[in-house]
């Protein structure tokens, strides 16, 4: 069996999968990291959207063994066990960015993502960021304020260039 | 608790075929693996292929992933034209200020496929090979008339592309990447479908210094097209005014239920014109 070696949440892994194991159920069934969810299951909807060098991806996409050598972010890596809540994460939650709360993890994770790109905390700028991620609750607007106070709350401090 | 049958939330396993894995280290070792004699694909981003194959439309016995190699990945200004490598992404070349500089419409294009956790997978390579004919890659390489360049060959744009799902390319072929003449002007602009953003019609339009024009068609029911018709009005007179009058004939669009022939067509001349409005209002 093909081994696999990634850094997840911060810890180095060295295992073996399958070569037909797609990202998403390696997170979900191997290391029982479910915070990423299969949602549509045809990279539409970015509720499985993880982190793969920084970048957001759809993990329902992606086989575990493209992520050889990669460092992969899940949203559990954004609040290790006993830590703050990550500031996007204090975002959605003051700005009621979510309602039944399945799409959260991966609009947590695009946002993310968004903050390094250097995307500005503003609307437009936001919906076009967030176009791989969709919200059947379509509870739009409170994710919109969210994201970008959270890339404020991020960006604070930056020098103005990074925006 | 036992999961209910074919729920695909509960399910153990993959929904992939058992398939063999391999990861070359170079081009030459990539067609070795694409020759010996069993069921091979190349494997780019996978984001169109690694679909296929969830959805059980293909099930090669091989994948012969060649995304990371370095020969598939430059980007560099020679002789005038601008080299890419296959396996750039779309996200890579949006972003890439070489792109931006040579060509800002080509740039515009990549930044617009799909949404952003596809173009930080997909590639160049892979959306041409696939040929899909509502890629918007198709439609822009083929209005700036590029040279193809695979492992054996270069190709023009105008022999590549071969209907839908379909190019010049043989069985064990590796595109390896493309070369670009510079525009004077070039833009492209689709009309989306609104869930999977794949482009129901997208006109690119290029426009040299010598006056020729060239102007392709994505969404068509044979690929990618070009039009001369609109591209010899556009070379008497660069303006939306020239394409009064001109239409797409309806017998070369592809009919869905997103959207039918008719239609498309009609959208196809609408486009062409906004297009030229668009171009014309950015400066040079």
């Amino acid at each position: 069996m093909p081994q696999l070696t990634l850094t997840l949440n911060g810890q180095a892994q060295s295992l073996e999968v399958e070569a037909n194991t797609l990202l998403l159920d390696l997170l979900r069934e191997r290391f029982r990291l479910t915070g990423s969810h299969r949602g549509c299951d045809t990279a539409q909807c970015g509720a499985c959207t993880v982190r793969v060098n920084g970048q957001a991806s759809k993990a329902c996409n992606l086989l575990a063994l493209q992520c050889e050598g990669a460092t992969v972010q899940t949203v559990e890596g954004l609040r290790p066990d006993g830590a703050d809540w990550h500031p996007m994460q204090l975002a959605f939650s003051q700005h009621h960015g979510l309602q039944c709360g399945f799409c959260t993890p991966g609009m947590l994770m695009r946002a993310c993502a968004m903050a390094d790109e250097g995307c500005p905390p503003e609307r437009a700028a936001v919906r076009q960021g967030l176009a791989g991620n969709l919200c059947r609750c379509t509870g739009y607007e409170g994710i919109v304020d969210a994201v970008c106070a959270g890339l404020r709350s991020l960006q604070e401090g930056e020098p103005r260039a990074a925006l | 608790m036992p999961s209910a049958p074919g729920c695909a939330a509960c399910r153990k396993g993959s929904p992939v075929q058992p398939f063999e894995y391999c990861r070359p280290a170079s081009v030459a070792e990539a067609l070795a693996l694409l020759r010996e004699g069993v069921d091979a694909k190349l494997l780019a981003g996978g984001q169109s292929l690694l679909a296929s194959m969830k959805l059980g439309l293909m099930a090669p016995e091989r994948l012969i992933d060649i995304a990371r190699l370095p020969d598939l990945r430059g980007l560099e200004l020679s002789g005038g034209r601008l080299q890419l490598g296959a396996m750039l992404s779309h996200g890579e070349l949006a972003a890439a200020p070489a792109l931006r500089a040579f060509a800002p419409g080509l740039a515009q294009l990549a930044g617009h496929i799909a949404d952003a956790q596809v173009r930080s997978r997909g590639t160049l390579g892979g959306s041409l090979a696939n040929a899909d004919p509502a890629a918007c890659w198709s439609a822009g390489v083929m209005a700036l008339g590029a040279t193809l360049r695979s492992d054996r060959r270069e190709i023009p744009a105008d022999e590549f592309f071969a209907g839908l799902f379909s190019t010049a390319l043989e069985p064990d072929e590796l595109l390896c990447g493309l070369s670009l003449p510079r525009p004077r002007r070039f833009a492209y602009l689709k009309f989306e479908q609104p869930a999977s953003r794949f482009a129901l019609v997208g006109v690119a339009i290029a426009q040299f210094e010598d006056g020729r024009v060239r102007l392709a068609l994505n969404g068509t029911a044979q690929g990618v097209l070009r039009l001369p018709e609109f591209e010899r009005a556009l070379e008497r007179d660069f303006s939306p005014a020239a394409l009064r009058g001109l239409r797409v004939d309806e017998a070369l669009m592809s009919s869905d239920l997103h959207a039918g022939a008719d239609y498309r067509a009609h959208l196809a001349a609408v486009l062409a014109r906004r297009l030229l409005t668009r171009m014309l209002e950015t400066p040079i």
